[in-house]
């Protein structure tokens, strides 16, 4: 009792102290007034225009005999124009470029290749409760792999990044129509592309590669021809994903039937590069662990009829993917992903090899760690990002440091730089790409 | 020798019957009242928020946004918030969504639209920057009313005075906090972190106050960082409560396609 009185007096003794800071009361709480409820419709346009300006150059850090010595020199300019209608949403996306580096411009949407780069023009409408439909040149993405892909067979473009243009350039878009069901707790995505859409893979075009058939690298002089299966609605490509949470856990199964997205096959009379078919199952999930996200996916990749006794078509293959990511410090978040590429009928595989023909392992095993810091109120940003194969014994390594001087005015450069023991591994065979960059984009 | 203390003793009695149990009973009161009226009024909410951030050289940096809030009940507890960007340019249509758990970590997810991408996102420190202003997380948020120990320092016309002292203090910057909330509404008008020397380290202040559907709401107010010099002033506008937001609205599928009806 005593001690509740002797602490209530030394409050009012230290009350008194604070009395003397003065507090005012914020406009209107003295007097409280309704908020005026205006409109603020500051509607100048009929739709939504958005987008940016840049220039983005890089070089070689080597030379490459069969490439120019610039990997990009580009001014871009990207506009974005939506209008959002009572029951219907437009979307256009569209980049208008010009690269000195390849000196072929004729516009080729599909290839990306050209003066202009169309990467969204769809409608999104909901004709039932349950059901939103996107259909029209769009960007697709699903799965859980950070840079690794297993169920998300839309198309990417491996030019793009590895030579330092900005991560959403990784996905090359897809002409579709996407279903989206939703029952609940169940939902439901079906993708179908009515013609096949390849990767925007590397070809030699920009980026030399190594050719095992002649057993060393190809560049510009001599890309790859492809014999692309390109017959609307019959080289057609269907994109399944049903998913759920249970509690704080995303849950998914995927399904896709179409073909290999980038050559994995040749033919023998012509030589030219094919897209054997391919059908993939797999399931994924993600969610917290400890102070993280931790997430696992796999994929059972069904290549083509007869595949594991040919040559020359891509065997079966397994695929795995295991990541966790978190924040480790202040600004400062981590991560670590294990992936693995299995070809399942190994024996076959080296016994259907021709003589001499370089072997692959039955496993291929890929570590990542990516680092990502924020300095300067969150204005700098410093990224890195490691792909390591103990397997291929090479990398890739990937550097990027972003400024904004301004709200709408940024500044990056960054690295892409690659290594291995042997010229024809993954990683290994782009060691002339190594490169960097610097690009100043204007935001509007 | 014997009346003084009697008297003493009466006088603690007045004190421990009256003023001082007000005290210790009702400071919890306060600060469950102050943290219904800055984060849960109404079923859900809708705001669209300008923030300006203005670095120690007066350089300024502009953010804007529409926030979307739910309540998962009326315990003021658990909440979902749906924030849709819409400047600066670059991150325009970017959505930032977040489920609030009171027994574990918030759930994230961020949805880049120029890949088409979910992303869901680790948890972080809650006493970081919220997209690069002088505001954290837990300021946008609201900080659990049980982290710390609350005493109620000083009552006159206008405030409850209330310390809050964090239970761990490992897990945060400051030592302590002051707020000054305000009788009437129960709206905290200040409030003053101090580190471990009992210097001023930041300081919240609510700069105007409008009335929305029946709820004293603020409008307008600035965190000032007294260490780095530098300050964000928030400003609210189109704010409603009671919108009817349905909670398939914080899902993945409005991640992929924004709520227009809701964010205009």
């Amino acid at each position: 009792m005593i001690l509740r009185g002797i602490t209530a007096l030394l409050l009012l003794i230290f009350s008194q102290n604070i009395r003397a800071q003065e507090i005012l009361l914020p406009e209107g709480l003295s007097d409280l007034s309704t908020m005026s409820q205006e409109d603020d419709a500051e509607q100048g346009l009929p739709f939504d225009l958005s987008g940016f300006l840049e220039s983005r150059i890089g070089t070689r850090l080597q030379s490459d005999a069969l490439q120019k010595q610039m990997s990009l020199g580009e001014m871009r300019l990207q506009i974005d124009i939506e209008k959002a209608l009572e029951k219907l949403t437009i979307n256009f996306v569209s980049d208008f470029l010009y690269d000195p580096v390849l000196n072929d411009h004729s516009v080729d949407l599909e290839k990306g290749q050209g003066f202009v780069d169309i990467r969204k023009a769809n409608i999104t409408f909901s004709p039932m409760d349950f059901l939103d439909v996107k259909m029209g040149r769009q960007v697709l993405t699903w799965g859980t792999g950070d840079l690794i892909f297993i169920n998300d067979l839309f198309p990417k473009d491996w030019n793009s990044f590895f030579i330092g243009r900005d991560d959403e350039y990784l996905k090359a878009p897809s002409d579709a129509i996407k279903t989206a069901f939703f029952f609940g707790d169940l939902n439901l995505d079906i993708i179908y592309m009515p013609r096949f859409d390849a990767d925007r893979f590397i070809d030699g075009t920009r980026i030399s590669f190594y050719d095992r058939g002649t057993g060393g690298p190809r560049g510009r002089a001599n890309p790859v021809i492809d014999d692309r299966p390109d017959g609307w609605f019959e080289n057609d490509e269907l994109a399944a994903r049903l998913y759920r949470s249970f509690g704080a856990i995303e849950t998914a199964a995927y399904y896709y039937s179409g073909y290999w997205k980038s050559p994995a096959g040749q033919d023998m009379a012509t030589g030219n590069a094919t897209f054997p078919k391919l059908q993939t199952f797999g399931v994924s999930a993600r969610g917290p662990i400890s102070k993280g996200i931790a997430t696992i996916e796999v994929g059972y990749y069904k290549s083509e009829a007869g595949s594991a006794l040919n040559p020359l078509v891509r065997n079966d293959e397994f695929r795995f993917l295991v990541g966790y990511e978190q924040e480790v410090a202040a600004e400062l978040t981590g991560s670590v992903q294990y992936y693995l590429e299995r070809k399942l009928s190994y024996d076959d595989y080296l016994a259907s090899l021709p003589v001499g023909a370089i072997k692959d392992r039955q496993n291929r095993h890929i570590f990542t760690i990516r680092l990502t810091k924020l300095l300067m109120q969150q204005n700098l940003r410093l990224g890195l990002f490691n792909f390591y194969s103990p397997s291929d014994k090479d990398g890739y390594l990937r550097l990027k440091a972003s400024y904004k001087i301004r709200d709408n005015l940024k500044i990056e450069a960054g690295g892409n730089i690659f290594y291995g023991q042997v010229d024809h591994s993954f990683f290994g065979q782009f060691k002339d790409t190594s490169n960097i960059f610097t690009a100043l984009q204007y935001s509007f | 020798m014997t009346y003084l203390f009697k008297a003493l003793l009466v006088l603690s009695v007045f004190w421990a019957g009256s003023a001082s149990p007000a005290l210790a009973l009702d400071v919890m009161e306060v600060v469950k009242k102050a943290n219904h009226v800055s984060y849960y009024k109404g079923d859900d909410g809708r705001a669209k928020v300008n923030m300006r951030i203005i670095d120690d050289q007066g350089r300024e940096r502009l953010r804007e946004f529409v926030i979307l809030r739910k309540d998962n009940d009326q315990t003021d507890g658990g909440q979902k918030f749906y924030v849709y960007f819409n400047k600066p340019a670059d991150v325009k249509k970017m959505v930032f969504m977040v489920i609030k758990n009171m027994d574990r970590d918030d759930d994230r997810w961020l949805y880049l639209p120029a890949l088409d991408l979910v992303k869901r996102i680790a948890a972080s420190d809650e006493r970081t920057s919220f997209v690069g202003s002088h505001f954290y997380y837990e300021d946008v948020s609201g900080r659990g009313i049980n982290e710390d120990n609350h005493v109620l320092v000083e009552e006159n016309d206008n405030f409850y005075v209330v310390k809050s002292t964090p239970k761990d203090p490992k897990s945060v910057e400051f030592s302590s906090y002051k707020s000054w909330i305000h009788k009437a509404t129960f709206l905290p008008v200040k409030t003053e972190y101090y580190d471990d020397q009992g210097q001023k380290i930041r300081s919240y202040t609510a700069l105007k106050v409008e009335v929305v559907s029946g709820h004293p709401t603020v409008t307008s107010a600035s965190m000032e960082d007294h260490r780095s010099g530098g300050k964000t002033v928030m400003n609210y506008s189109a704010v409603k409560y009671d919108v009817g937001l349905p909670d398939k609205i914080f899902s993945e599928r409005y991640l992929r396609k924004a709520p227009i009806k809701y964010l205009r």
